[in-house]
């Protein structure tokens, strides 16, 4: 908010560890990750499942399920600290600042109240207006996420909307009270294809407009390379590779990056089969010590098997890969 | 909804005509009415006469429609017991059982909803824990062993309430009420508290288990995100999601409270409909047995009724005349 304020990051994760503590030991889900999100920036969050993707957008808007809890680490938001912050304080972030969207549009609205009310509770609940006011942004809102007789559909429930209308529904909530950052969980993955593209450029669109952060979690590196300015490669609960869109896709440096560009299908090519990496993600239980990714990488060598890598500068990007310490990789200067 | 409601009334007309002609069949299956009548000592002659001023050599079609036409205007005839028209026993008796129903309903919603929300919220809390362990007592104890333990704690240990009968009661516009006087507030107390520790903890029970199951439905996790206060989202949004099988069970529920009433009736002596049946089982007074059973059928289709009409009330889901424009 303050003026001089105004360099740092609208959001910033240092070292941010999750854990669930289980009867047989705990699980590090999440495991000392950093990034940050600038004012009015796109991070794109790829991995697969249980990559800890979408439990790092819980953690910073502070609900994750128990007993999932932030071990270490801090979570820094317009220059303070909000992961020990208490409930209630936490709460008035929630909606107001920071706002978070579902995978599922269909479960995401509660099937009992018409969307204007649920609209109308969630501005009145940050903002102190009367209901009558309420109303007429909830109208506004429903008119610019593009729904059709705004002024009709408001006082309909949300089992008469379709699913992408009501994924739109859901971005009209999100949006409601105008947050500085919204993570979106994969909100496209339960919609057809064909509106799939739709949600996304209308979610662009309206986060450019309001000047609005995301941060874009994701499996599909479609959506990814289309709407994010930065992306950060996640890979059982590390982050592998973060850096500029472009330069990730077009010259991944971690070799699992690589990987799962190569198991993309480009239209114009012509080839017989798609290259896929071999094997599957760890579980939680059984991480392998050094890097996670090291049982499936084609490149793996002796450090790789004992020391873990830390994020280190690529070109444009910064990958955590023993690949680009040239002090420790195979065949170095210093080995001989 | 029009449509759907003038369904639901042919379906409980047909239930009650059923229930009626299971009712007639008792006349006639439960030995000859007529040797009830007349003396032992009949002529065949005069027993056929008795027969015929009564109707009773009609065809079975011709006597059942003249029993359900009388039943519909609330005639069922002469109680072989007391010797006065069955409507006019059965009017003196309803009030008391209606009201002790509706006391023991208001009491077990009243404590057992807010009870099932905290032990909800609060799943693993010391005060849960407890509340869970005492309801299993409501659940499991008989209701005329909770009766008799009332009674002798609060009748005869302490002494602080009668232990039966309505004591007194205020006619207003011709219902005797126990609740316009504190006198007769007293004398409900107990049989109300037998009657609703059961529902009580069985409601108190499901509406936890409803609120455990939608804490943690996706709207829930949205709403959270959306900042929206505790008590907005527990109170707001998880119960009223809850509603609609806690509607379906506090309506049947209701109905057993009529059931259950004879038990508590009994140990308290509470003038009702319960104990009149009860009387009426030992005498074989067979027109109070049929009153009854069309009575509490009737009942028992009016309380669906209106919880299906509830329905509608709570789910818009369920309101299928509005069609949804899906886009």
């Amino acid at each position: 908010m303050s003026e001089a304020r105004s360099n740092q990051h609208l959001l910033s994760v240092e070292n941010l560890r999750v854990e669930f503590p289980t009867r047989r030991g705990t699980l590090v889900a999440v495991d000392r990750i950093s990034f940050h999100i600038d004012e009015g920036e796109v991070l794109g969050v790829v991995g697969e499942s249980g990559a800890g993707k979408s439990l790092t957008g819980a953690a910073i808007i502070g609900l994750l399920e128990p007993p999932g809890r932030v071990a270490e680490g801090n979570i820094v938001f317009d220059g303070e600290r909000i992961d020990d912050i208490g409930y209630e304080k936490m709460r008035r972030l929630r909606g107001n600042q920071i706002a978070m969207i579902f995978q599922d549009p269909l479960t995401s609205l509660n099937p009992l109240f018409t969307v204007g009310r649920q609209l109308t509770e969630t501005i009145r609940t940050h903002v102190s207006i009367d209901e009558r006011k309420a109303r007429v942004r909830a109208i506004e809102l429903l008119n610019e996420v593009g729904i059709p007789a705004a002024d009709r559909r408001v006082d309909q429930y949300p089992h008469e909307f379709s699913g992408g209308m009501r994924q739109r529904v859901v971005i009209a909530l999100a949006l409601a009270v105008n947050p500085r950052l919204i993570i979106a969980d994969e909100p496209t993955t339960a919609l057809d294809v064909s509106i799939q593209a739709q949600i996304i450029t209308l979610l662009k669109r309206l986060c450019r407009e309001h000047g609005t952060s995301v941060m874009l979690i994701t499996h599909d590196m479609g959506v990814i390379a289309e709407t994010a300015d930065r992306v950060a490669v996640m890979y059982a609960g590390r982050i592998v590779e973060i850096g500029p869109v472009g330069d990730v896709i077009k010259r991944a440096s971690h070799p699992y990056t690589r990987g799962l560009m190569n198991s993309i299908p480009v239209i114009r090519q012509d080839i017989e089969q798609l290259v896929q990496i071999d094997g599957s993600m760890p579980r939680l239980t059984d991480i392998p010590p050094g890097c996670a990714f090291n049982p499936r990488c084609p490149k793996v060598f002796e450090t790789c098997r004992t020391e873990r890598p830390e994020l280190v500068d690529v070109g444009a990007t910064k990958a955590a890969c023993w690949l680009y310490d040239y002090a420790r990789r195979p065949g170095a200067g210093s080995t001989t | 909804m029009l449509a759907y409601i003038v369904r639901r009334l042919l379906q409980s007309i047909l239930v009650l005509i059923a229930v009626g002609f299971i009712a007639f069949s008792l006349f006639n299956f439960v030995g000859d009415p007529i040797n009830n009548m007349v003396g032992v000592e009949a002529t065949d002659a005069e027993r056929d006469a008795a027969r015929k001023r009564l109707g009773l050599d009609d065809p079975f079609p011709v006597q059942f429609a003249r029993f359900a036409a009388n039943a519909v205007q609330g005639n069922f005839g002469q109680s072989y017991r007391l010797s006065i028209p069955v409507e006019t026993a059965i009017a003196e008796r309803l009030p008391a059982t209606l009201e002790l129903v509706f006391v023991a309903a208001v009491m077990a919603l009243a404590i057992g909803v807010p009870l099932g929300v905290y032990t909800g919220l609060h799943r693993d809390g010391a005060i849960s824990r407890m509340l869970l362990t005492a309801s299993l007592i409501g659940i499991s104890l008989p209701t005329f062993l909770i009766g008799i333990l009332l009674i002798l704690v609060f009748s005869v240990w302490l002494g602080w309430l009668p232990s039966f009968g309505r004591g007194a009661t205020v006619d207003l516009w011709g219902w005797e009420t126990n609740l316009a006087s504190w006198e007769g507030f007293k004398s409900i107390i107990l049989p109300a508290v037998t009657l609703c520790l059961f529902q009580l903890t069985l409601l108190m029970r499901l509406v936890r288990a409803e609120m455990l199951e939608v804490l943690r439905a996706d709207y829930i996790k949205f709403a959270r995100a959306r900042g929206l206060t505790n008590r907005a989202i527990h109170f707001g949004h998880a119960l009223k999601n809850t509603l609609v099988p806690v509607i379906t069970i506090t309506g049947l529920q209701i109905g057993s409270l009529i059931a259950f009433a004879i038990i508590t009736e009994t140990v308290f002596q509470w003038p009702g409909m319960g104990l009149l049946f009860l009387q009426a089982i030992q005498f074989v007074d067979i027109p109070v047995m049929a009153a009854y059973l069309c009575l509490v059928a009737f009942i028992f289709v009016v309380i669906n009724l209106v919880v299906d009409l509830l329905y509608y009330v709570i789910d818009p889901r369920l309101r299928l005349d509005r069609p949804g424009q899906v886009f």
